[in-house]
C-alpha cells in the first residue's frame, strides 16, 4: 500500500449501504479506531416513515461521534454523519454539508449516487468510497465519477454481501481499486493507526 | 480538482452570472453541490454537451429559459409534510395565534402549494381562516400557477391522507377535494384568503408585517450567505413574538440571526422572533 492510500490520510470518506447495510455497517464502523482523521458521510437506504434511530443505533459500536446531518452543518474530522431519513445528503464544500428534498434517485431519498457525485466534485482524489452491500443499483453512477475524479472505490466482496445487486452492479458499471471482505476494509481502515 | 470539473464550476458560475444579468433571477447564492445536479439533468435534457451550450440558448430564447429554469427551482412537497410540524403549529402556536384580531400567514418559496393549501384546512378547521391572510411566494411562475390551481394528482393522495391524519385533521383530508379525471382538485373556497405572488428571497424586500412565516425545505438550497438574507428578512417581517417555521433539518444555529429567535417547538424547528 503506498501512503497515499492509508485511509486516515483520505480528505473524506463516503460510504453507501442498502439491504444488509445495517448489519455492514455496525462491522465497519465499530474497527474505525480513535483517532481516525477523516470524516465519514454515509448514506443507509431506510424507510422514511420513521425517525432515524441510525446515530443511536451505531453510536455505542464507533469509537467516533456519530451524527444525522443538519443542514450547512460544519465538517469536522473524524466524525459519522448519516444522511436523514426523507432527505440527500450531499457535500456542498470542504467546510459544509447540504441536504435536498430534490426527487428520489433510483427509487432512494437519500441516493448514494447524489452523495457520491457531490463529494467526488469537492474531495477529488483525496476521496475513498466504498459501497456496502444492497439490493439496488443505487450508487455506481456515483462510484464512477468518484473514480474518473481520482478518487479510491472499495467494493464490497458480492460473494459476502447479504444482497449483491449493489456491489456488482458498481463493479460492473465503475469497476473499483479494491474488492474486500468487510474484515479487510476494516484492516485498512485501520492501517497506520493500530 | 481535475480540468474538467473545474471547468464545469467555472461555466457555471458565467451560467448564473448571466441569468441574473438577462432575466434578474438570482441563483447566485444557491447551494453549489445541488445546482451542479440540476444544471447536469438540465444539460442532459436538452442535449447540451456544455454549460456554455445551455447559457446559450437561455440567453437567446426566453421561452427555453421558462423552461430550463423548472431545473433550477422546482421542488416536489408533500401536504402536511412532517405531520408532527403540523401537529406543534395546530396545538402550539394556533393559541396565540387566535389572539390576534386578523392573522397574517407568510409561505415563502411555496412551490406547487402543497403546503399553503395544507395550512389553509389547518386554519379552517381552528376557525381562523375567515380572519387570515396567506401570502404565499415563490420565484417560479408555473410552481405559482400550480399552487393556485390546486389540484394533485390522484396517486398523491394516500399519502397526503395518512400526513394529514397524523398532524391532527379533525375531518377526512376527502372533505377537501373532489377528484376530477385522475386528480384531486381542492376547495377553492380555502384560498379566497390567499395572495399569490412572484417574490425572491434573493432580491426583493418586505412587503407586509405577519405573525407567522412557513419556510420549510428552501433553505437548504441556500448558501450560508443567502441563508442570511431570508432569514433577515423573515426577522423584519414578523411582528414580536411571531412565529418561524423551518424544515425538519433546518435550523437557525448556523446562521447570523440565530440570536433574534428563541426555540419555540424546537424539535418540529418552530422559533419565536423575540421581543425588542
Amino acid at each position: 500500500m503506498t501512503g497515499n492510500d492509508l485511509p486516515h490520510q483520505f480528505g473524506a470518506v463516503v460510504i453507501g449501504a442498502s439491504a444488509g447495510g445495517v448489519q455492514a455497517l455496525r462491522v465497519l464502523l465499530a474497527s474505525l479506531p480513535r483517532g481516525f482523521k477523516p470524516p465519514v458521510f454515509i448514506v443507509q437506504h431506510i424507510s422514511s416513515d420513521r425517525p432515524s434511530t441510525l446515530p443511536e443505533l451505531f453510536g455505542n459500536v464507533c469509537a467516533l461521534p456519530v451524527l444525522e446531518a443538519e443542514d450547512k452543518q460544519p465538517i469536522r474530522s473524524g466524525t459519522v454523519v448519516f444522511a436523514p431519513p426523507d432527505y440527500h445528503l450531499l457535500v456542498e464544500s470542504r467546510e459544509t454539508l447540504a441536504l435536498s428534498i430534490d426527487e428520489p434517485v433510483k427509487f432512494s431519498r437519500p441516493s448514494i449516487d447524489v452523495l457520491f457525485e457531490s463529494a467526488a466534485a469537492v474531495f477529488d482524489e483525496e476521496l475513498l468510497a466504498i459501497l456496502l452491500t444492497g439490493a439496488s443499483s443505487d450508487g455506481s453512477e456515483g462510484m464512477a465519477l468518484v473514480r474518473r475524479a481520482g478518487g479510491k472505490a472499495w467494493v464490497q466482496c458480492p460473494s459476502e454481501a447479504v444482497a449483491s445487486t449493489m456491489p456488482e452492479s458498481a463493479l460492473a458499471l465503475a469497476g473499483a481499486d479494491a474488492v474486500l471482505r468487510l474484515q479487510d476494509m476494516c484492516d485498512r481502515l485501520q492501517g497506520g493507526l493500530k | 480538482m481535475d480540468e474538467a470539473a473545474e471547468l464545469f464550476d467555472l461555466e457555471l458560475r458565467l451560467l448564473l452570472d448571466a441569468v441574473y444579468l438577462r432575466y434578474h433571477y438570482d441563483f447566485r447564492g444557491y447551494a453549489l453541490s445541488s445546482l451542479r445536479r440540476r444544471v447536469r439533468h438540465a444539460m442532459a435534457r436538452f442535449e447540451c454537451a456544455r454549460v456554455s451550450d445551455l447559457q446559450h440558448r437561455i440567453i437567446h430564447e426566453p421561452a427555453f429559459f421558462a423552461e430550463a429554469i423548472q431545473y433550477f427551482t422546482v421542488q416536489v412537497s408533500e401536504m402536511f409534510r412532517d405531520p408532527a410540524y403540523f401537529r406543534a403549529l395546530r396545538e402550539e402556536v394556533v393559541p396565540v395565534l387566535t389572539t390576534y384580531p386578523s392573522i397574517k400567514v407568510w409561505v415563502a418559496g411555496c412551490s406547487s402549494g402543497e403546503e399553503v393549501w395544507s395550512l389553509a384546512i389547518l386554519l379552517a378547521e381552528e376557525g381562523l381562516l375567515e380572519r387570515s391572510m396567506i401570502y404565499a411566494t415563490d420565484i417560479n411562475p408555473d410552481a405559482l400557477a400550480k399552487a393556485e390551481r390546486g389540484t394533485y394528482r390522484t396517486e398523491r393522495v394516500a399519502q397526503f391522507s395518512r400526513n394529514y391524519v397524523a398532524a391532527g385533521g379533525r375531518g377526512s383530508l376527502s372533505d377537501y377535494y373532489t377528484s376530477v379525471y385522475g386528480n384531486a382538485a381542492f376547495d377553492r373556497r380555502l384560498t379566497r384568503q390567499v395572495v399569490f405572488a412572484d417574490h425572491s428571497l434573493a432580491t426583493d424586500s418586505v412587503f407586509s408585517e405577519v405573525h407567522l412565516v412557513s419556510c420549510r425545505n428552501v433553505l437548504i438550497y441556500f448558501n450560508r450567505a443567502l441563508q442570511d438574507r431570508a432569514v433577515g428578512l423573515f426577522s423584519d417581517a414578523l411582528v414580536r413574538k411571531g412565529f418561524l417555521g423551518l424544515g425538519s433539518k433546518e435550523s437557525l444555529q448556523f446562521g447570523a440571526h440565530a440570536e433574534k429567535f428563541e426555540p419555540f417547538a424546537s424539535l418540529q424547528r418552530i422559533y419565536q422572533r423575540k421581543g425588542l
